[in-house]
């Protein structure tokens, strides 16, 4: 029977050439309405983006315009500026507080891949006692939030004495277990044969993680920064930091939209300074991104 | 004769047991041998496992510790047995209100956050690749879009001016402003409706991911087998294939879920009138950093673990069944 039905199938070309491209359960006004509700969905998904970045580029009087028009008529560059300019006055000046996320975040992230990277390569690619059950540990962290952490992080961050420092953010981020976990998940893919011809070649381990391992897991990097990136840069930091210079991005966010209306502006520019750095990264790393969470299951 | 016979079994116990200990012994043998033989791997590991250990394991069993004593960050601890837990649940009205609306919150955003992000993933799945991948950057964009959520409170602004009062207004539904972020009726809604704007996030990324991965000549050959509509391929053949990302999709979303409290808080204000928009989060933070009640807000923070891991095994358990 199931022979006779593979023999009909080999005979009669499954699909035809001018609908190859259309699956065969599938209904042409099915596709239009989905494609409608797509787009729907999409308009208001980014609705509240489109909105925030118009809004920082509307000069004062556009800002309070009733009713409010979506897109800017003279767009400018005003509030950007006015960012620099007028906090430029106060003590603690805006290019401080960006400077300030841009460190935390480079070192934060650049620490967490090596270090993240070093462990997931030997869980991935060796067996050693203790591996499956760290792992297993590691996964379990990823099941609560910092949330829960917290009190007893600041405790020890206190005796270690970094409160008030940027290393209370940027040391606790290396250990991030997400990262861990996709790196691992993603080095499991990479063939055991290119390790072992590395290692008849006399490489060091060392040198096996450095040149052959690293190179040949860049998709998974890209994850990893952006996962990292995203947590450091939208780090508000107010448990750890007190001292207003060292004080971050959104931090000061909140600062100027406490400001009042007449900040309005100026909060909104800064919004789009918040956001625009992680969607940036994603939109160019969107495929080796999308790769990586491909090897991103948690099997039993 | 009874005697006798407890002798032999204690004889035979005693032998079960040494050989049991000369098997553990020879396994334990075995692992250090081969944890010798890998020095390497744990040098490897080492910076990671320290600073896992310092930041996630260490802080989990001290916070468990904590949150029997009174610890007020001046005095040392004092141990008081179960008495936060007791007063937390017994006594502490704007914990419970906390709990509730944490719960109100992680049932509803969850696990529609969780179908909306497979349904969205699925849907766009077909596309062609370019209109994929934008459409990827459309849906994912608000979850790492930072705090873009506080745009909402624009939208949502009490008087005339807000768009939404403004809007409702001029289609005559309602003939004055309401108060949206500070009447405790329309609080939890709208943050559950900025929630779900950003659920789409981390498994979303994964569900997509994984939809790609799907060997095609499954679809085929079931085709050949009599699946008749999308649906039926989804239960089928989608569904089965995709469990793995399901269960990290699940993990991510129940986290999520019940760690909401930075949303409330841009949007409602930190308190919110009436408590109405406070989560055990919020709560949290009130204990441990306005009131430095460490050991009470220790407490809060074990019962929030437990309640995330029950949660995910119980979540996990129950994906296994998927598709059988």
């Amino acid at each position: 029977m199931a022979k006779k039905e593979k023999k009909q199938a080999a005979e009669k070309p499954y699909k035809k050439p001018i609908i190859k491209k259309r699956k065969p359960n599938r209904s042409i006004a099915g596709d239009i309405f989905l494609y409608l509700f797509l787009i729907l969905v999409a308009f208001i998904m980014a609705f509240p983006i489109i909105y925030a970045v118009s809004s920082a580029l509307k000069p004062l009087d556009e800002l309070f315009k009733f009713p409010p028009r979506i897109f800017a008529q003279h767009p400018t560059m005003d509030n950007f500026s006015d960012l620099f300019v007028t906090m430029g006055k106060s003590w603690v000046t805006f290019s401080r507080y960006l400077f300030n996320t841009v460190f935390i975040t480079f070192v934060g992230t650049a620490g967490h891949l090596i270090i993240a990277s070093m462990g997931a390569f030997v869980l991935a690619k060796y067996e050693f006692p203790g591996n499956a059950t760290f792992f297993k540990i590691v996964t379990v962290a990823m099941m609560f939030t910092g949330y829960v952490t917290q009190i007893p992080n600041y405790l020890l961050l206190n005796k270690l004495g970094w409160i008030d420092t940027y290393w209370s953010i940027i040391i606790p981020a290396f250990a991030s277990p997400m990262g861990l976990f996709l790196m691992k998940q993603f080095m499991e893919g990479l063939p055991t044969s290119l390790i072992e011809a590395a290692k008849i070649d006399g490489a060091s381990e060392w040198r096996v993680f450095r040149q052959i391992v690293m190179p040949n897991v860049k998709p998974a990097w890209m994850t990893l920064i952006i996962f990292s990136v995203q947590a450091l840069w939208n780090n508000k930091a107010s448990m750890y930091i007190y001292s207003e210079e060292r004080k971050t991005l959104v931090y000061a966010l909140q600062q100027i939209q406490s400001g009042g209306i007449a900040r309005t502006g100026q909060g909104a520019a800064v919004l789009v300074v918040v956001m625009i750095v992680p969607i940036l990264i994603f939109v160019f790393s969107e495929s080796q991104i999308l790769e990586t969470m491909a090897s991103s299951g948690l099997k039993d | 004769m009874s005697n006798v016979n407890t002798k032999a079994v204690d004889a035979k116990d005693m032998n079960m047991f040494q050989k049991y200990v000369t098997l553990r012994k020879h396994e334990a043998g075995v692992a250090w041998k081969k944890a010798k033989a890998r020095k390497m791997c744990y040098l490897f590991l080492a910076p990671y496992a320290i600073l896992f250990t310092m930041f996630y394991v260490v802080p989990v069993v001290t916070s468990i510790y904590y949150s029997f004593t009174y610890y007020n960050i001046l005095e040392p601890p004092r141990f008081i047995g179960l008495s936060n837990y007791i007063s937390l649940i017994l006594e502490d009205d704007i914990f419970l209100v906390g709990i509730k609306n944490t719960f109100m919150i992680a049932i509803i955003t969850g696990p529609l956050g969780y179908i909306l992000s497979f349904l969205f993933a699925w849907l766009i799945n077909e596309l062609p690749r370019w209109v994929r991948s934008v459409a990827v950057i459309v849906f994912y964009a608000p979850s790492i879009a930072g705090n873009c959520y506080v745009i909402f409170s624009v939208f949502f602004r009490g008087d005339a001016y807000g768009y939404v009062n403004a809007f409702l207004m001029d289609l005559g539904l309602i003939d004055k402003p309401i108060l949206w972020l500070i009447n405790p009726q329309y609080m939890l809604p709208i943050c559950m409706l900025v929630i779900l704007w950003m659920s789409l996030g981390t498994g979303f990324l994964s569900f997509v991911a994984g939809l790609q991965g799907v060997d095609k000549s499954q679809f085929e050959a079931g085709y050949m087998d009599g699946i008749k509509n999308r649906w039926q391929e989804l239960w089928y053949i989608t569904l089965p294939n995709m469990k793995p990302m399901l269960m990290f999709g699940a993990v991510m979303s129940i986290t999520q879920a019940f760690g909401v409290c930075d949303v409330t808080m841009a949007l409602c204000g930190y308190p919110s009138t009436d408590y109405a928009a406070r989560t055990i989060v919020t709560h949290l933070f009130d204990y441990g950093f306005s009131r430095f009640e460490m050991g009470y807000a220790c407490a809060i923070a074990t019962i929030l673990f437990l309640i995330m891991i029950l949660c995910n095994k119980a979540i996990q358990s129950l994906l296994r069944r998927v598709g059988t």
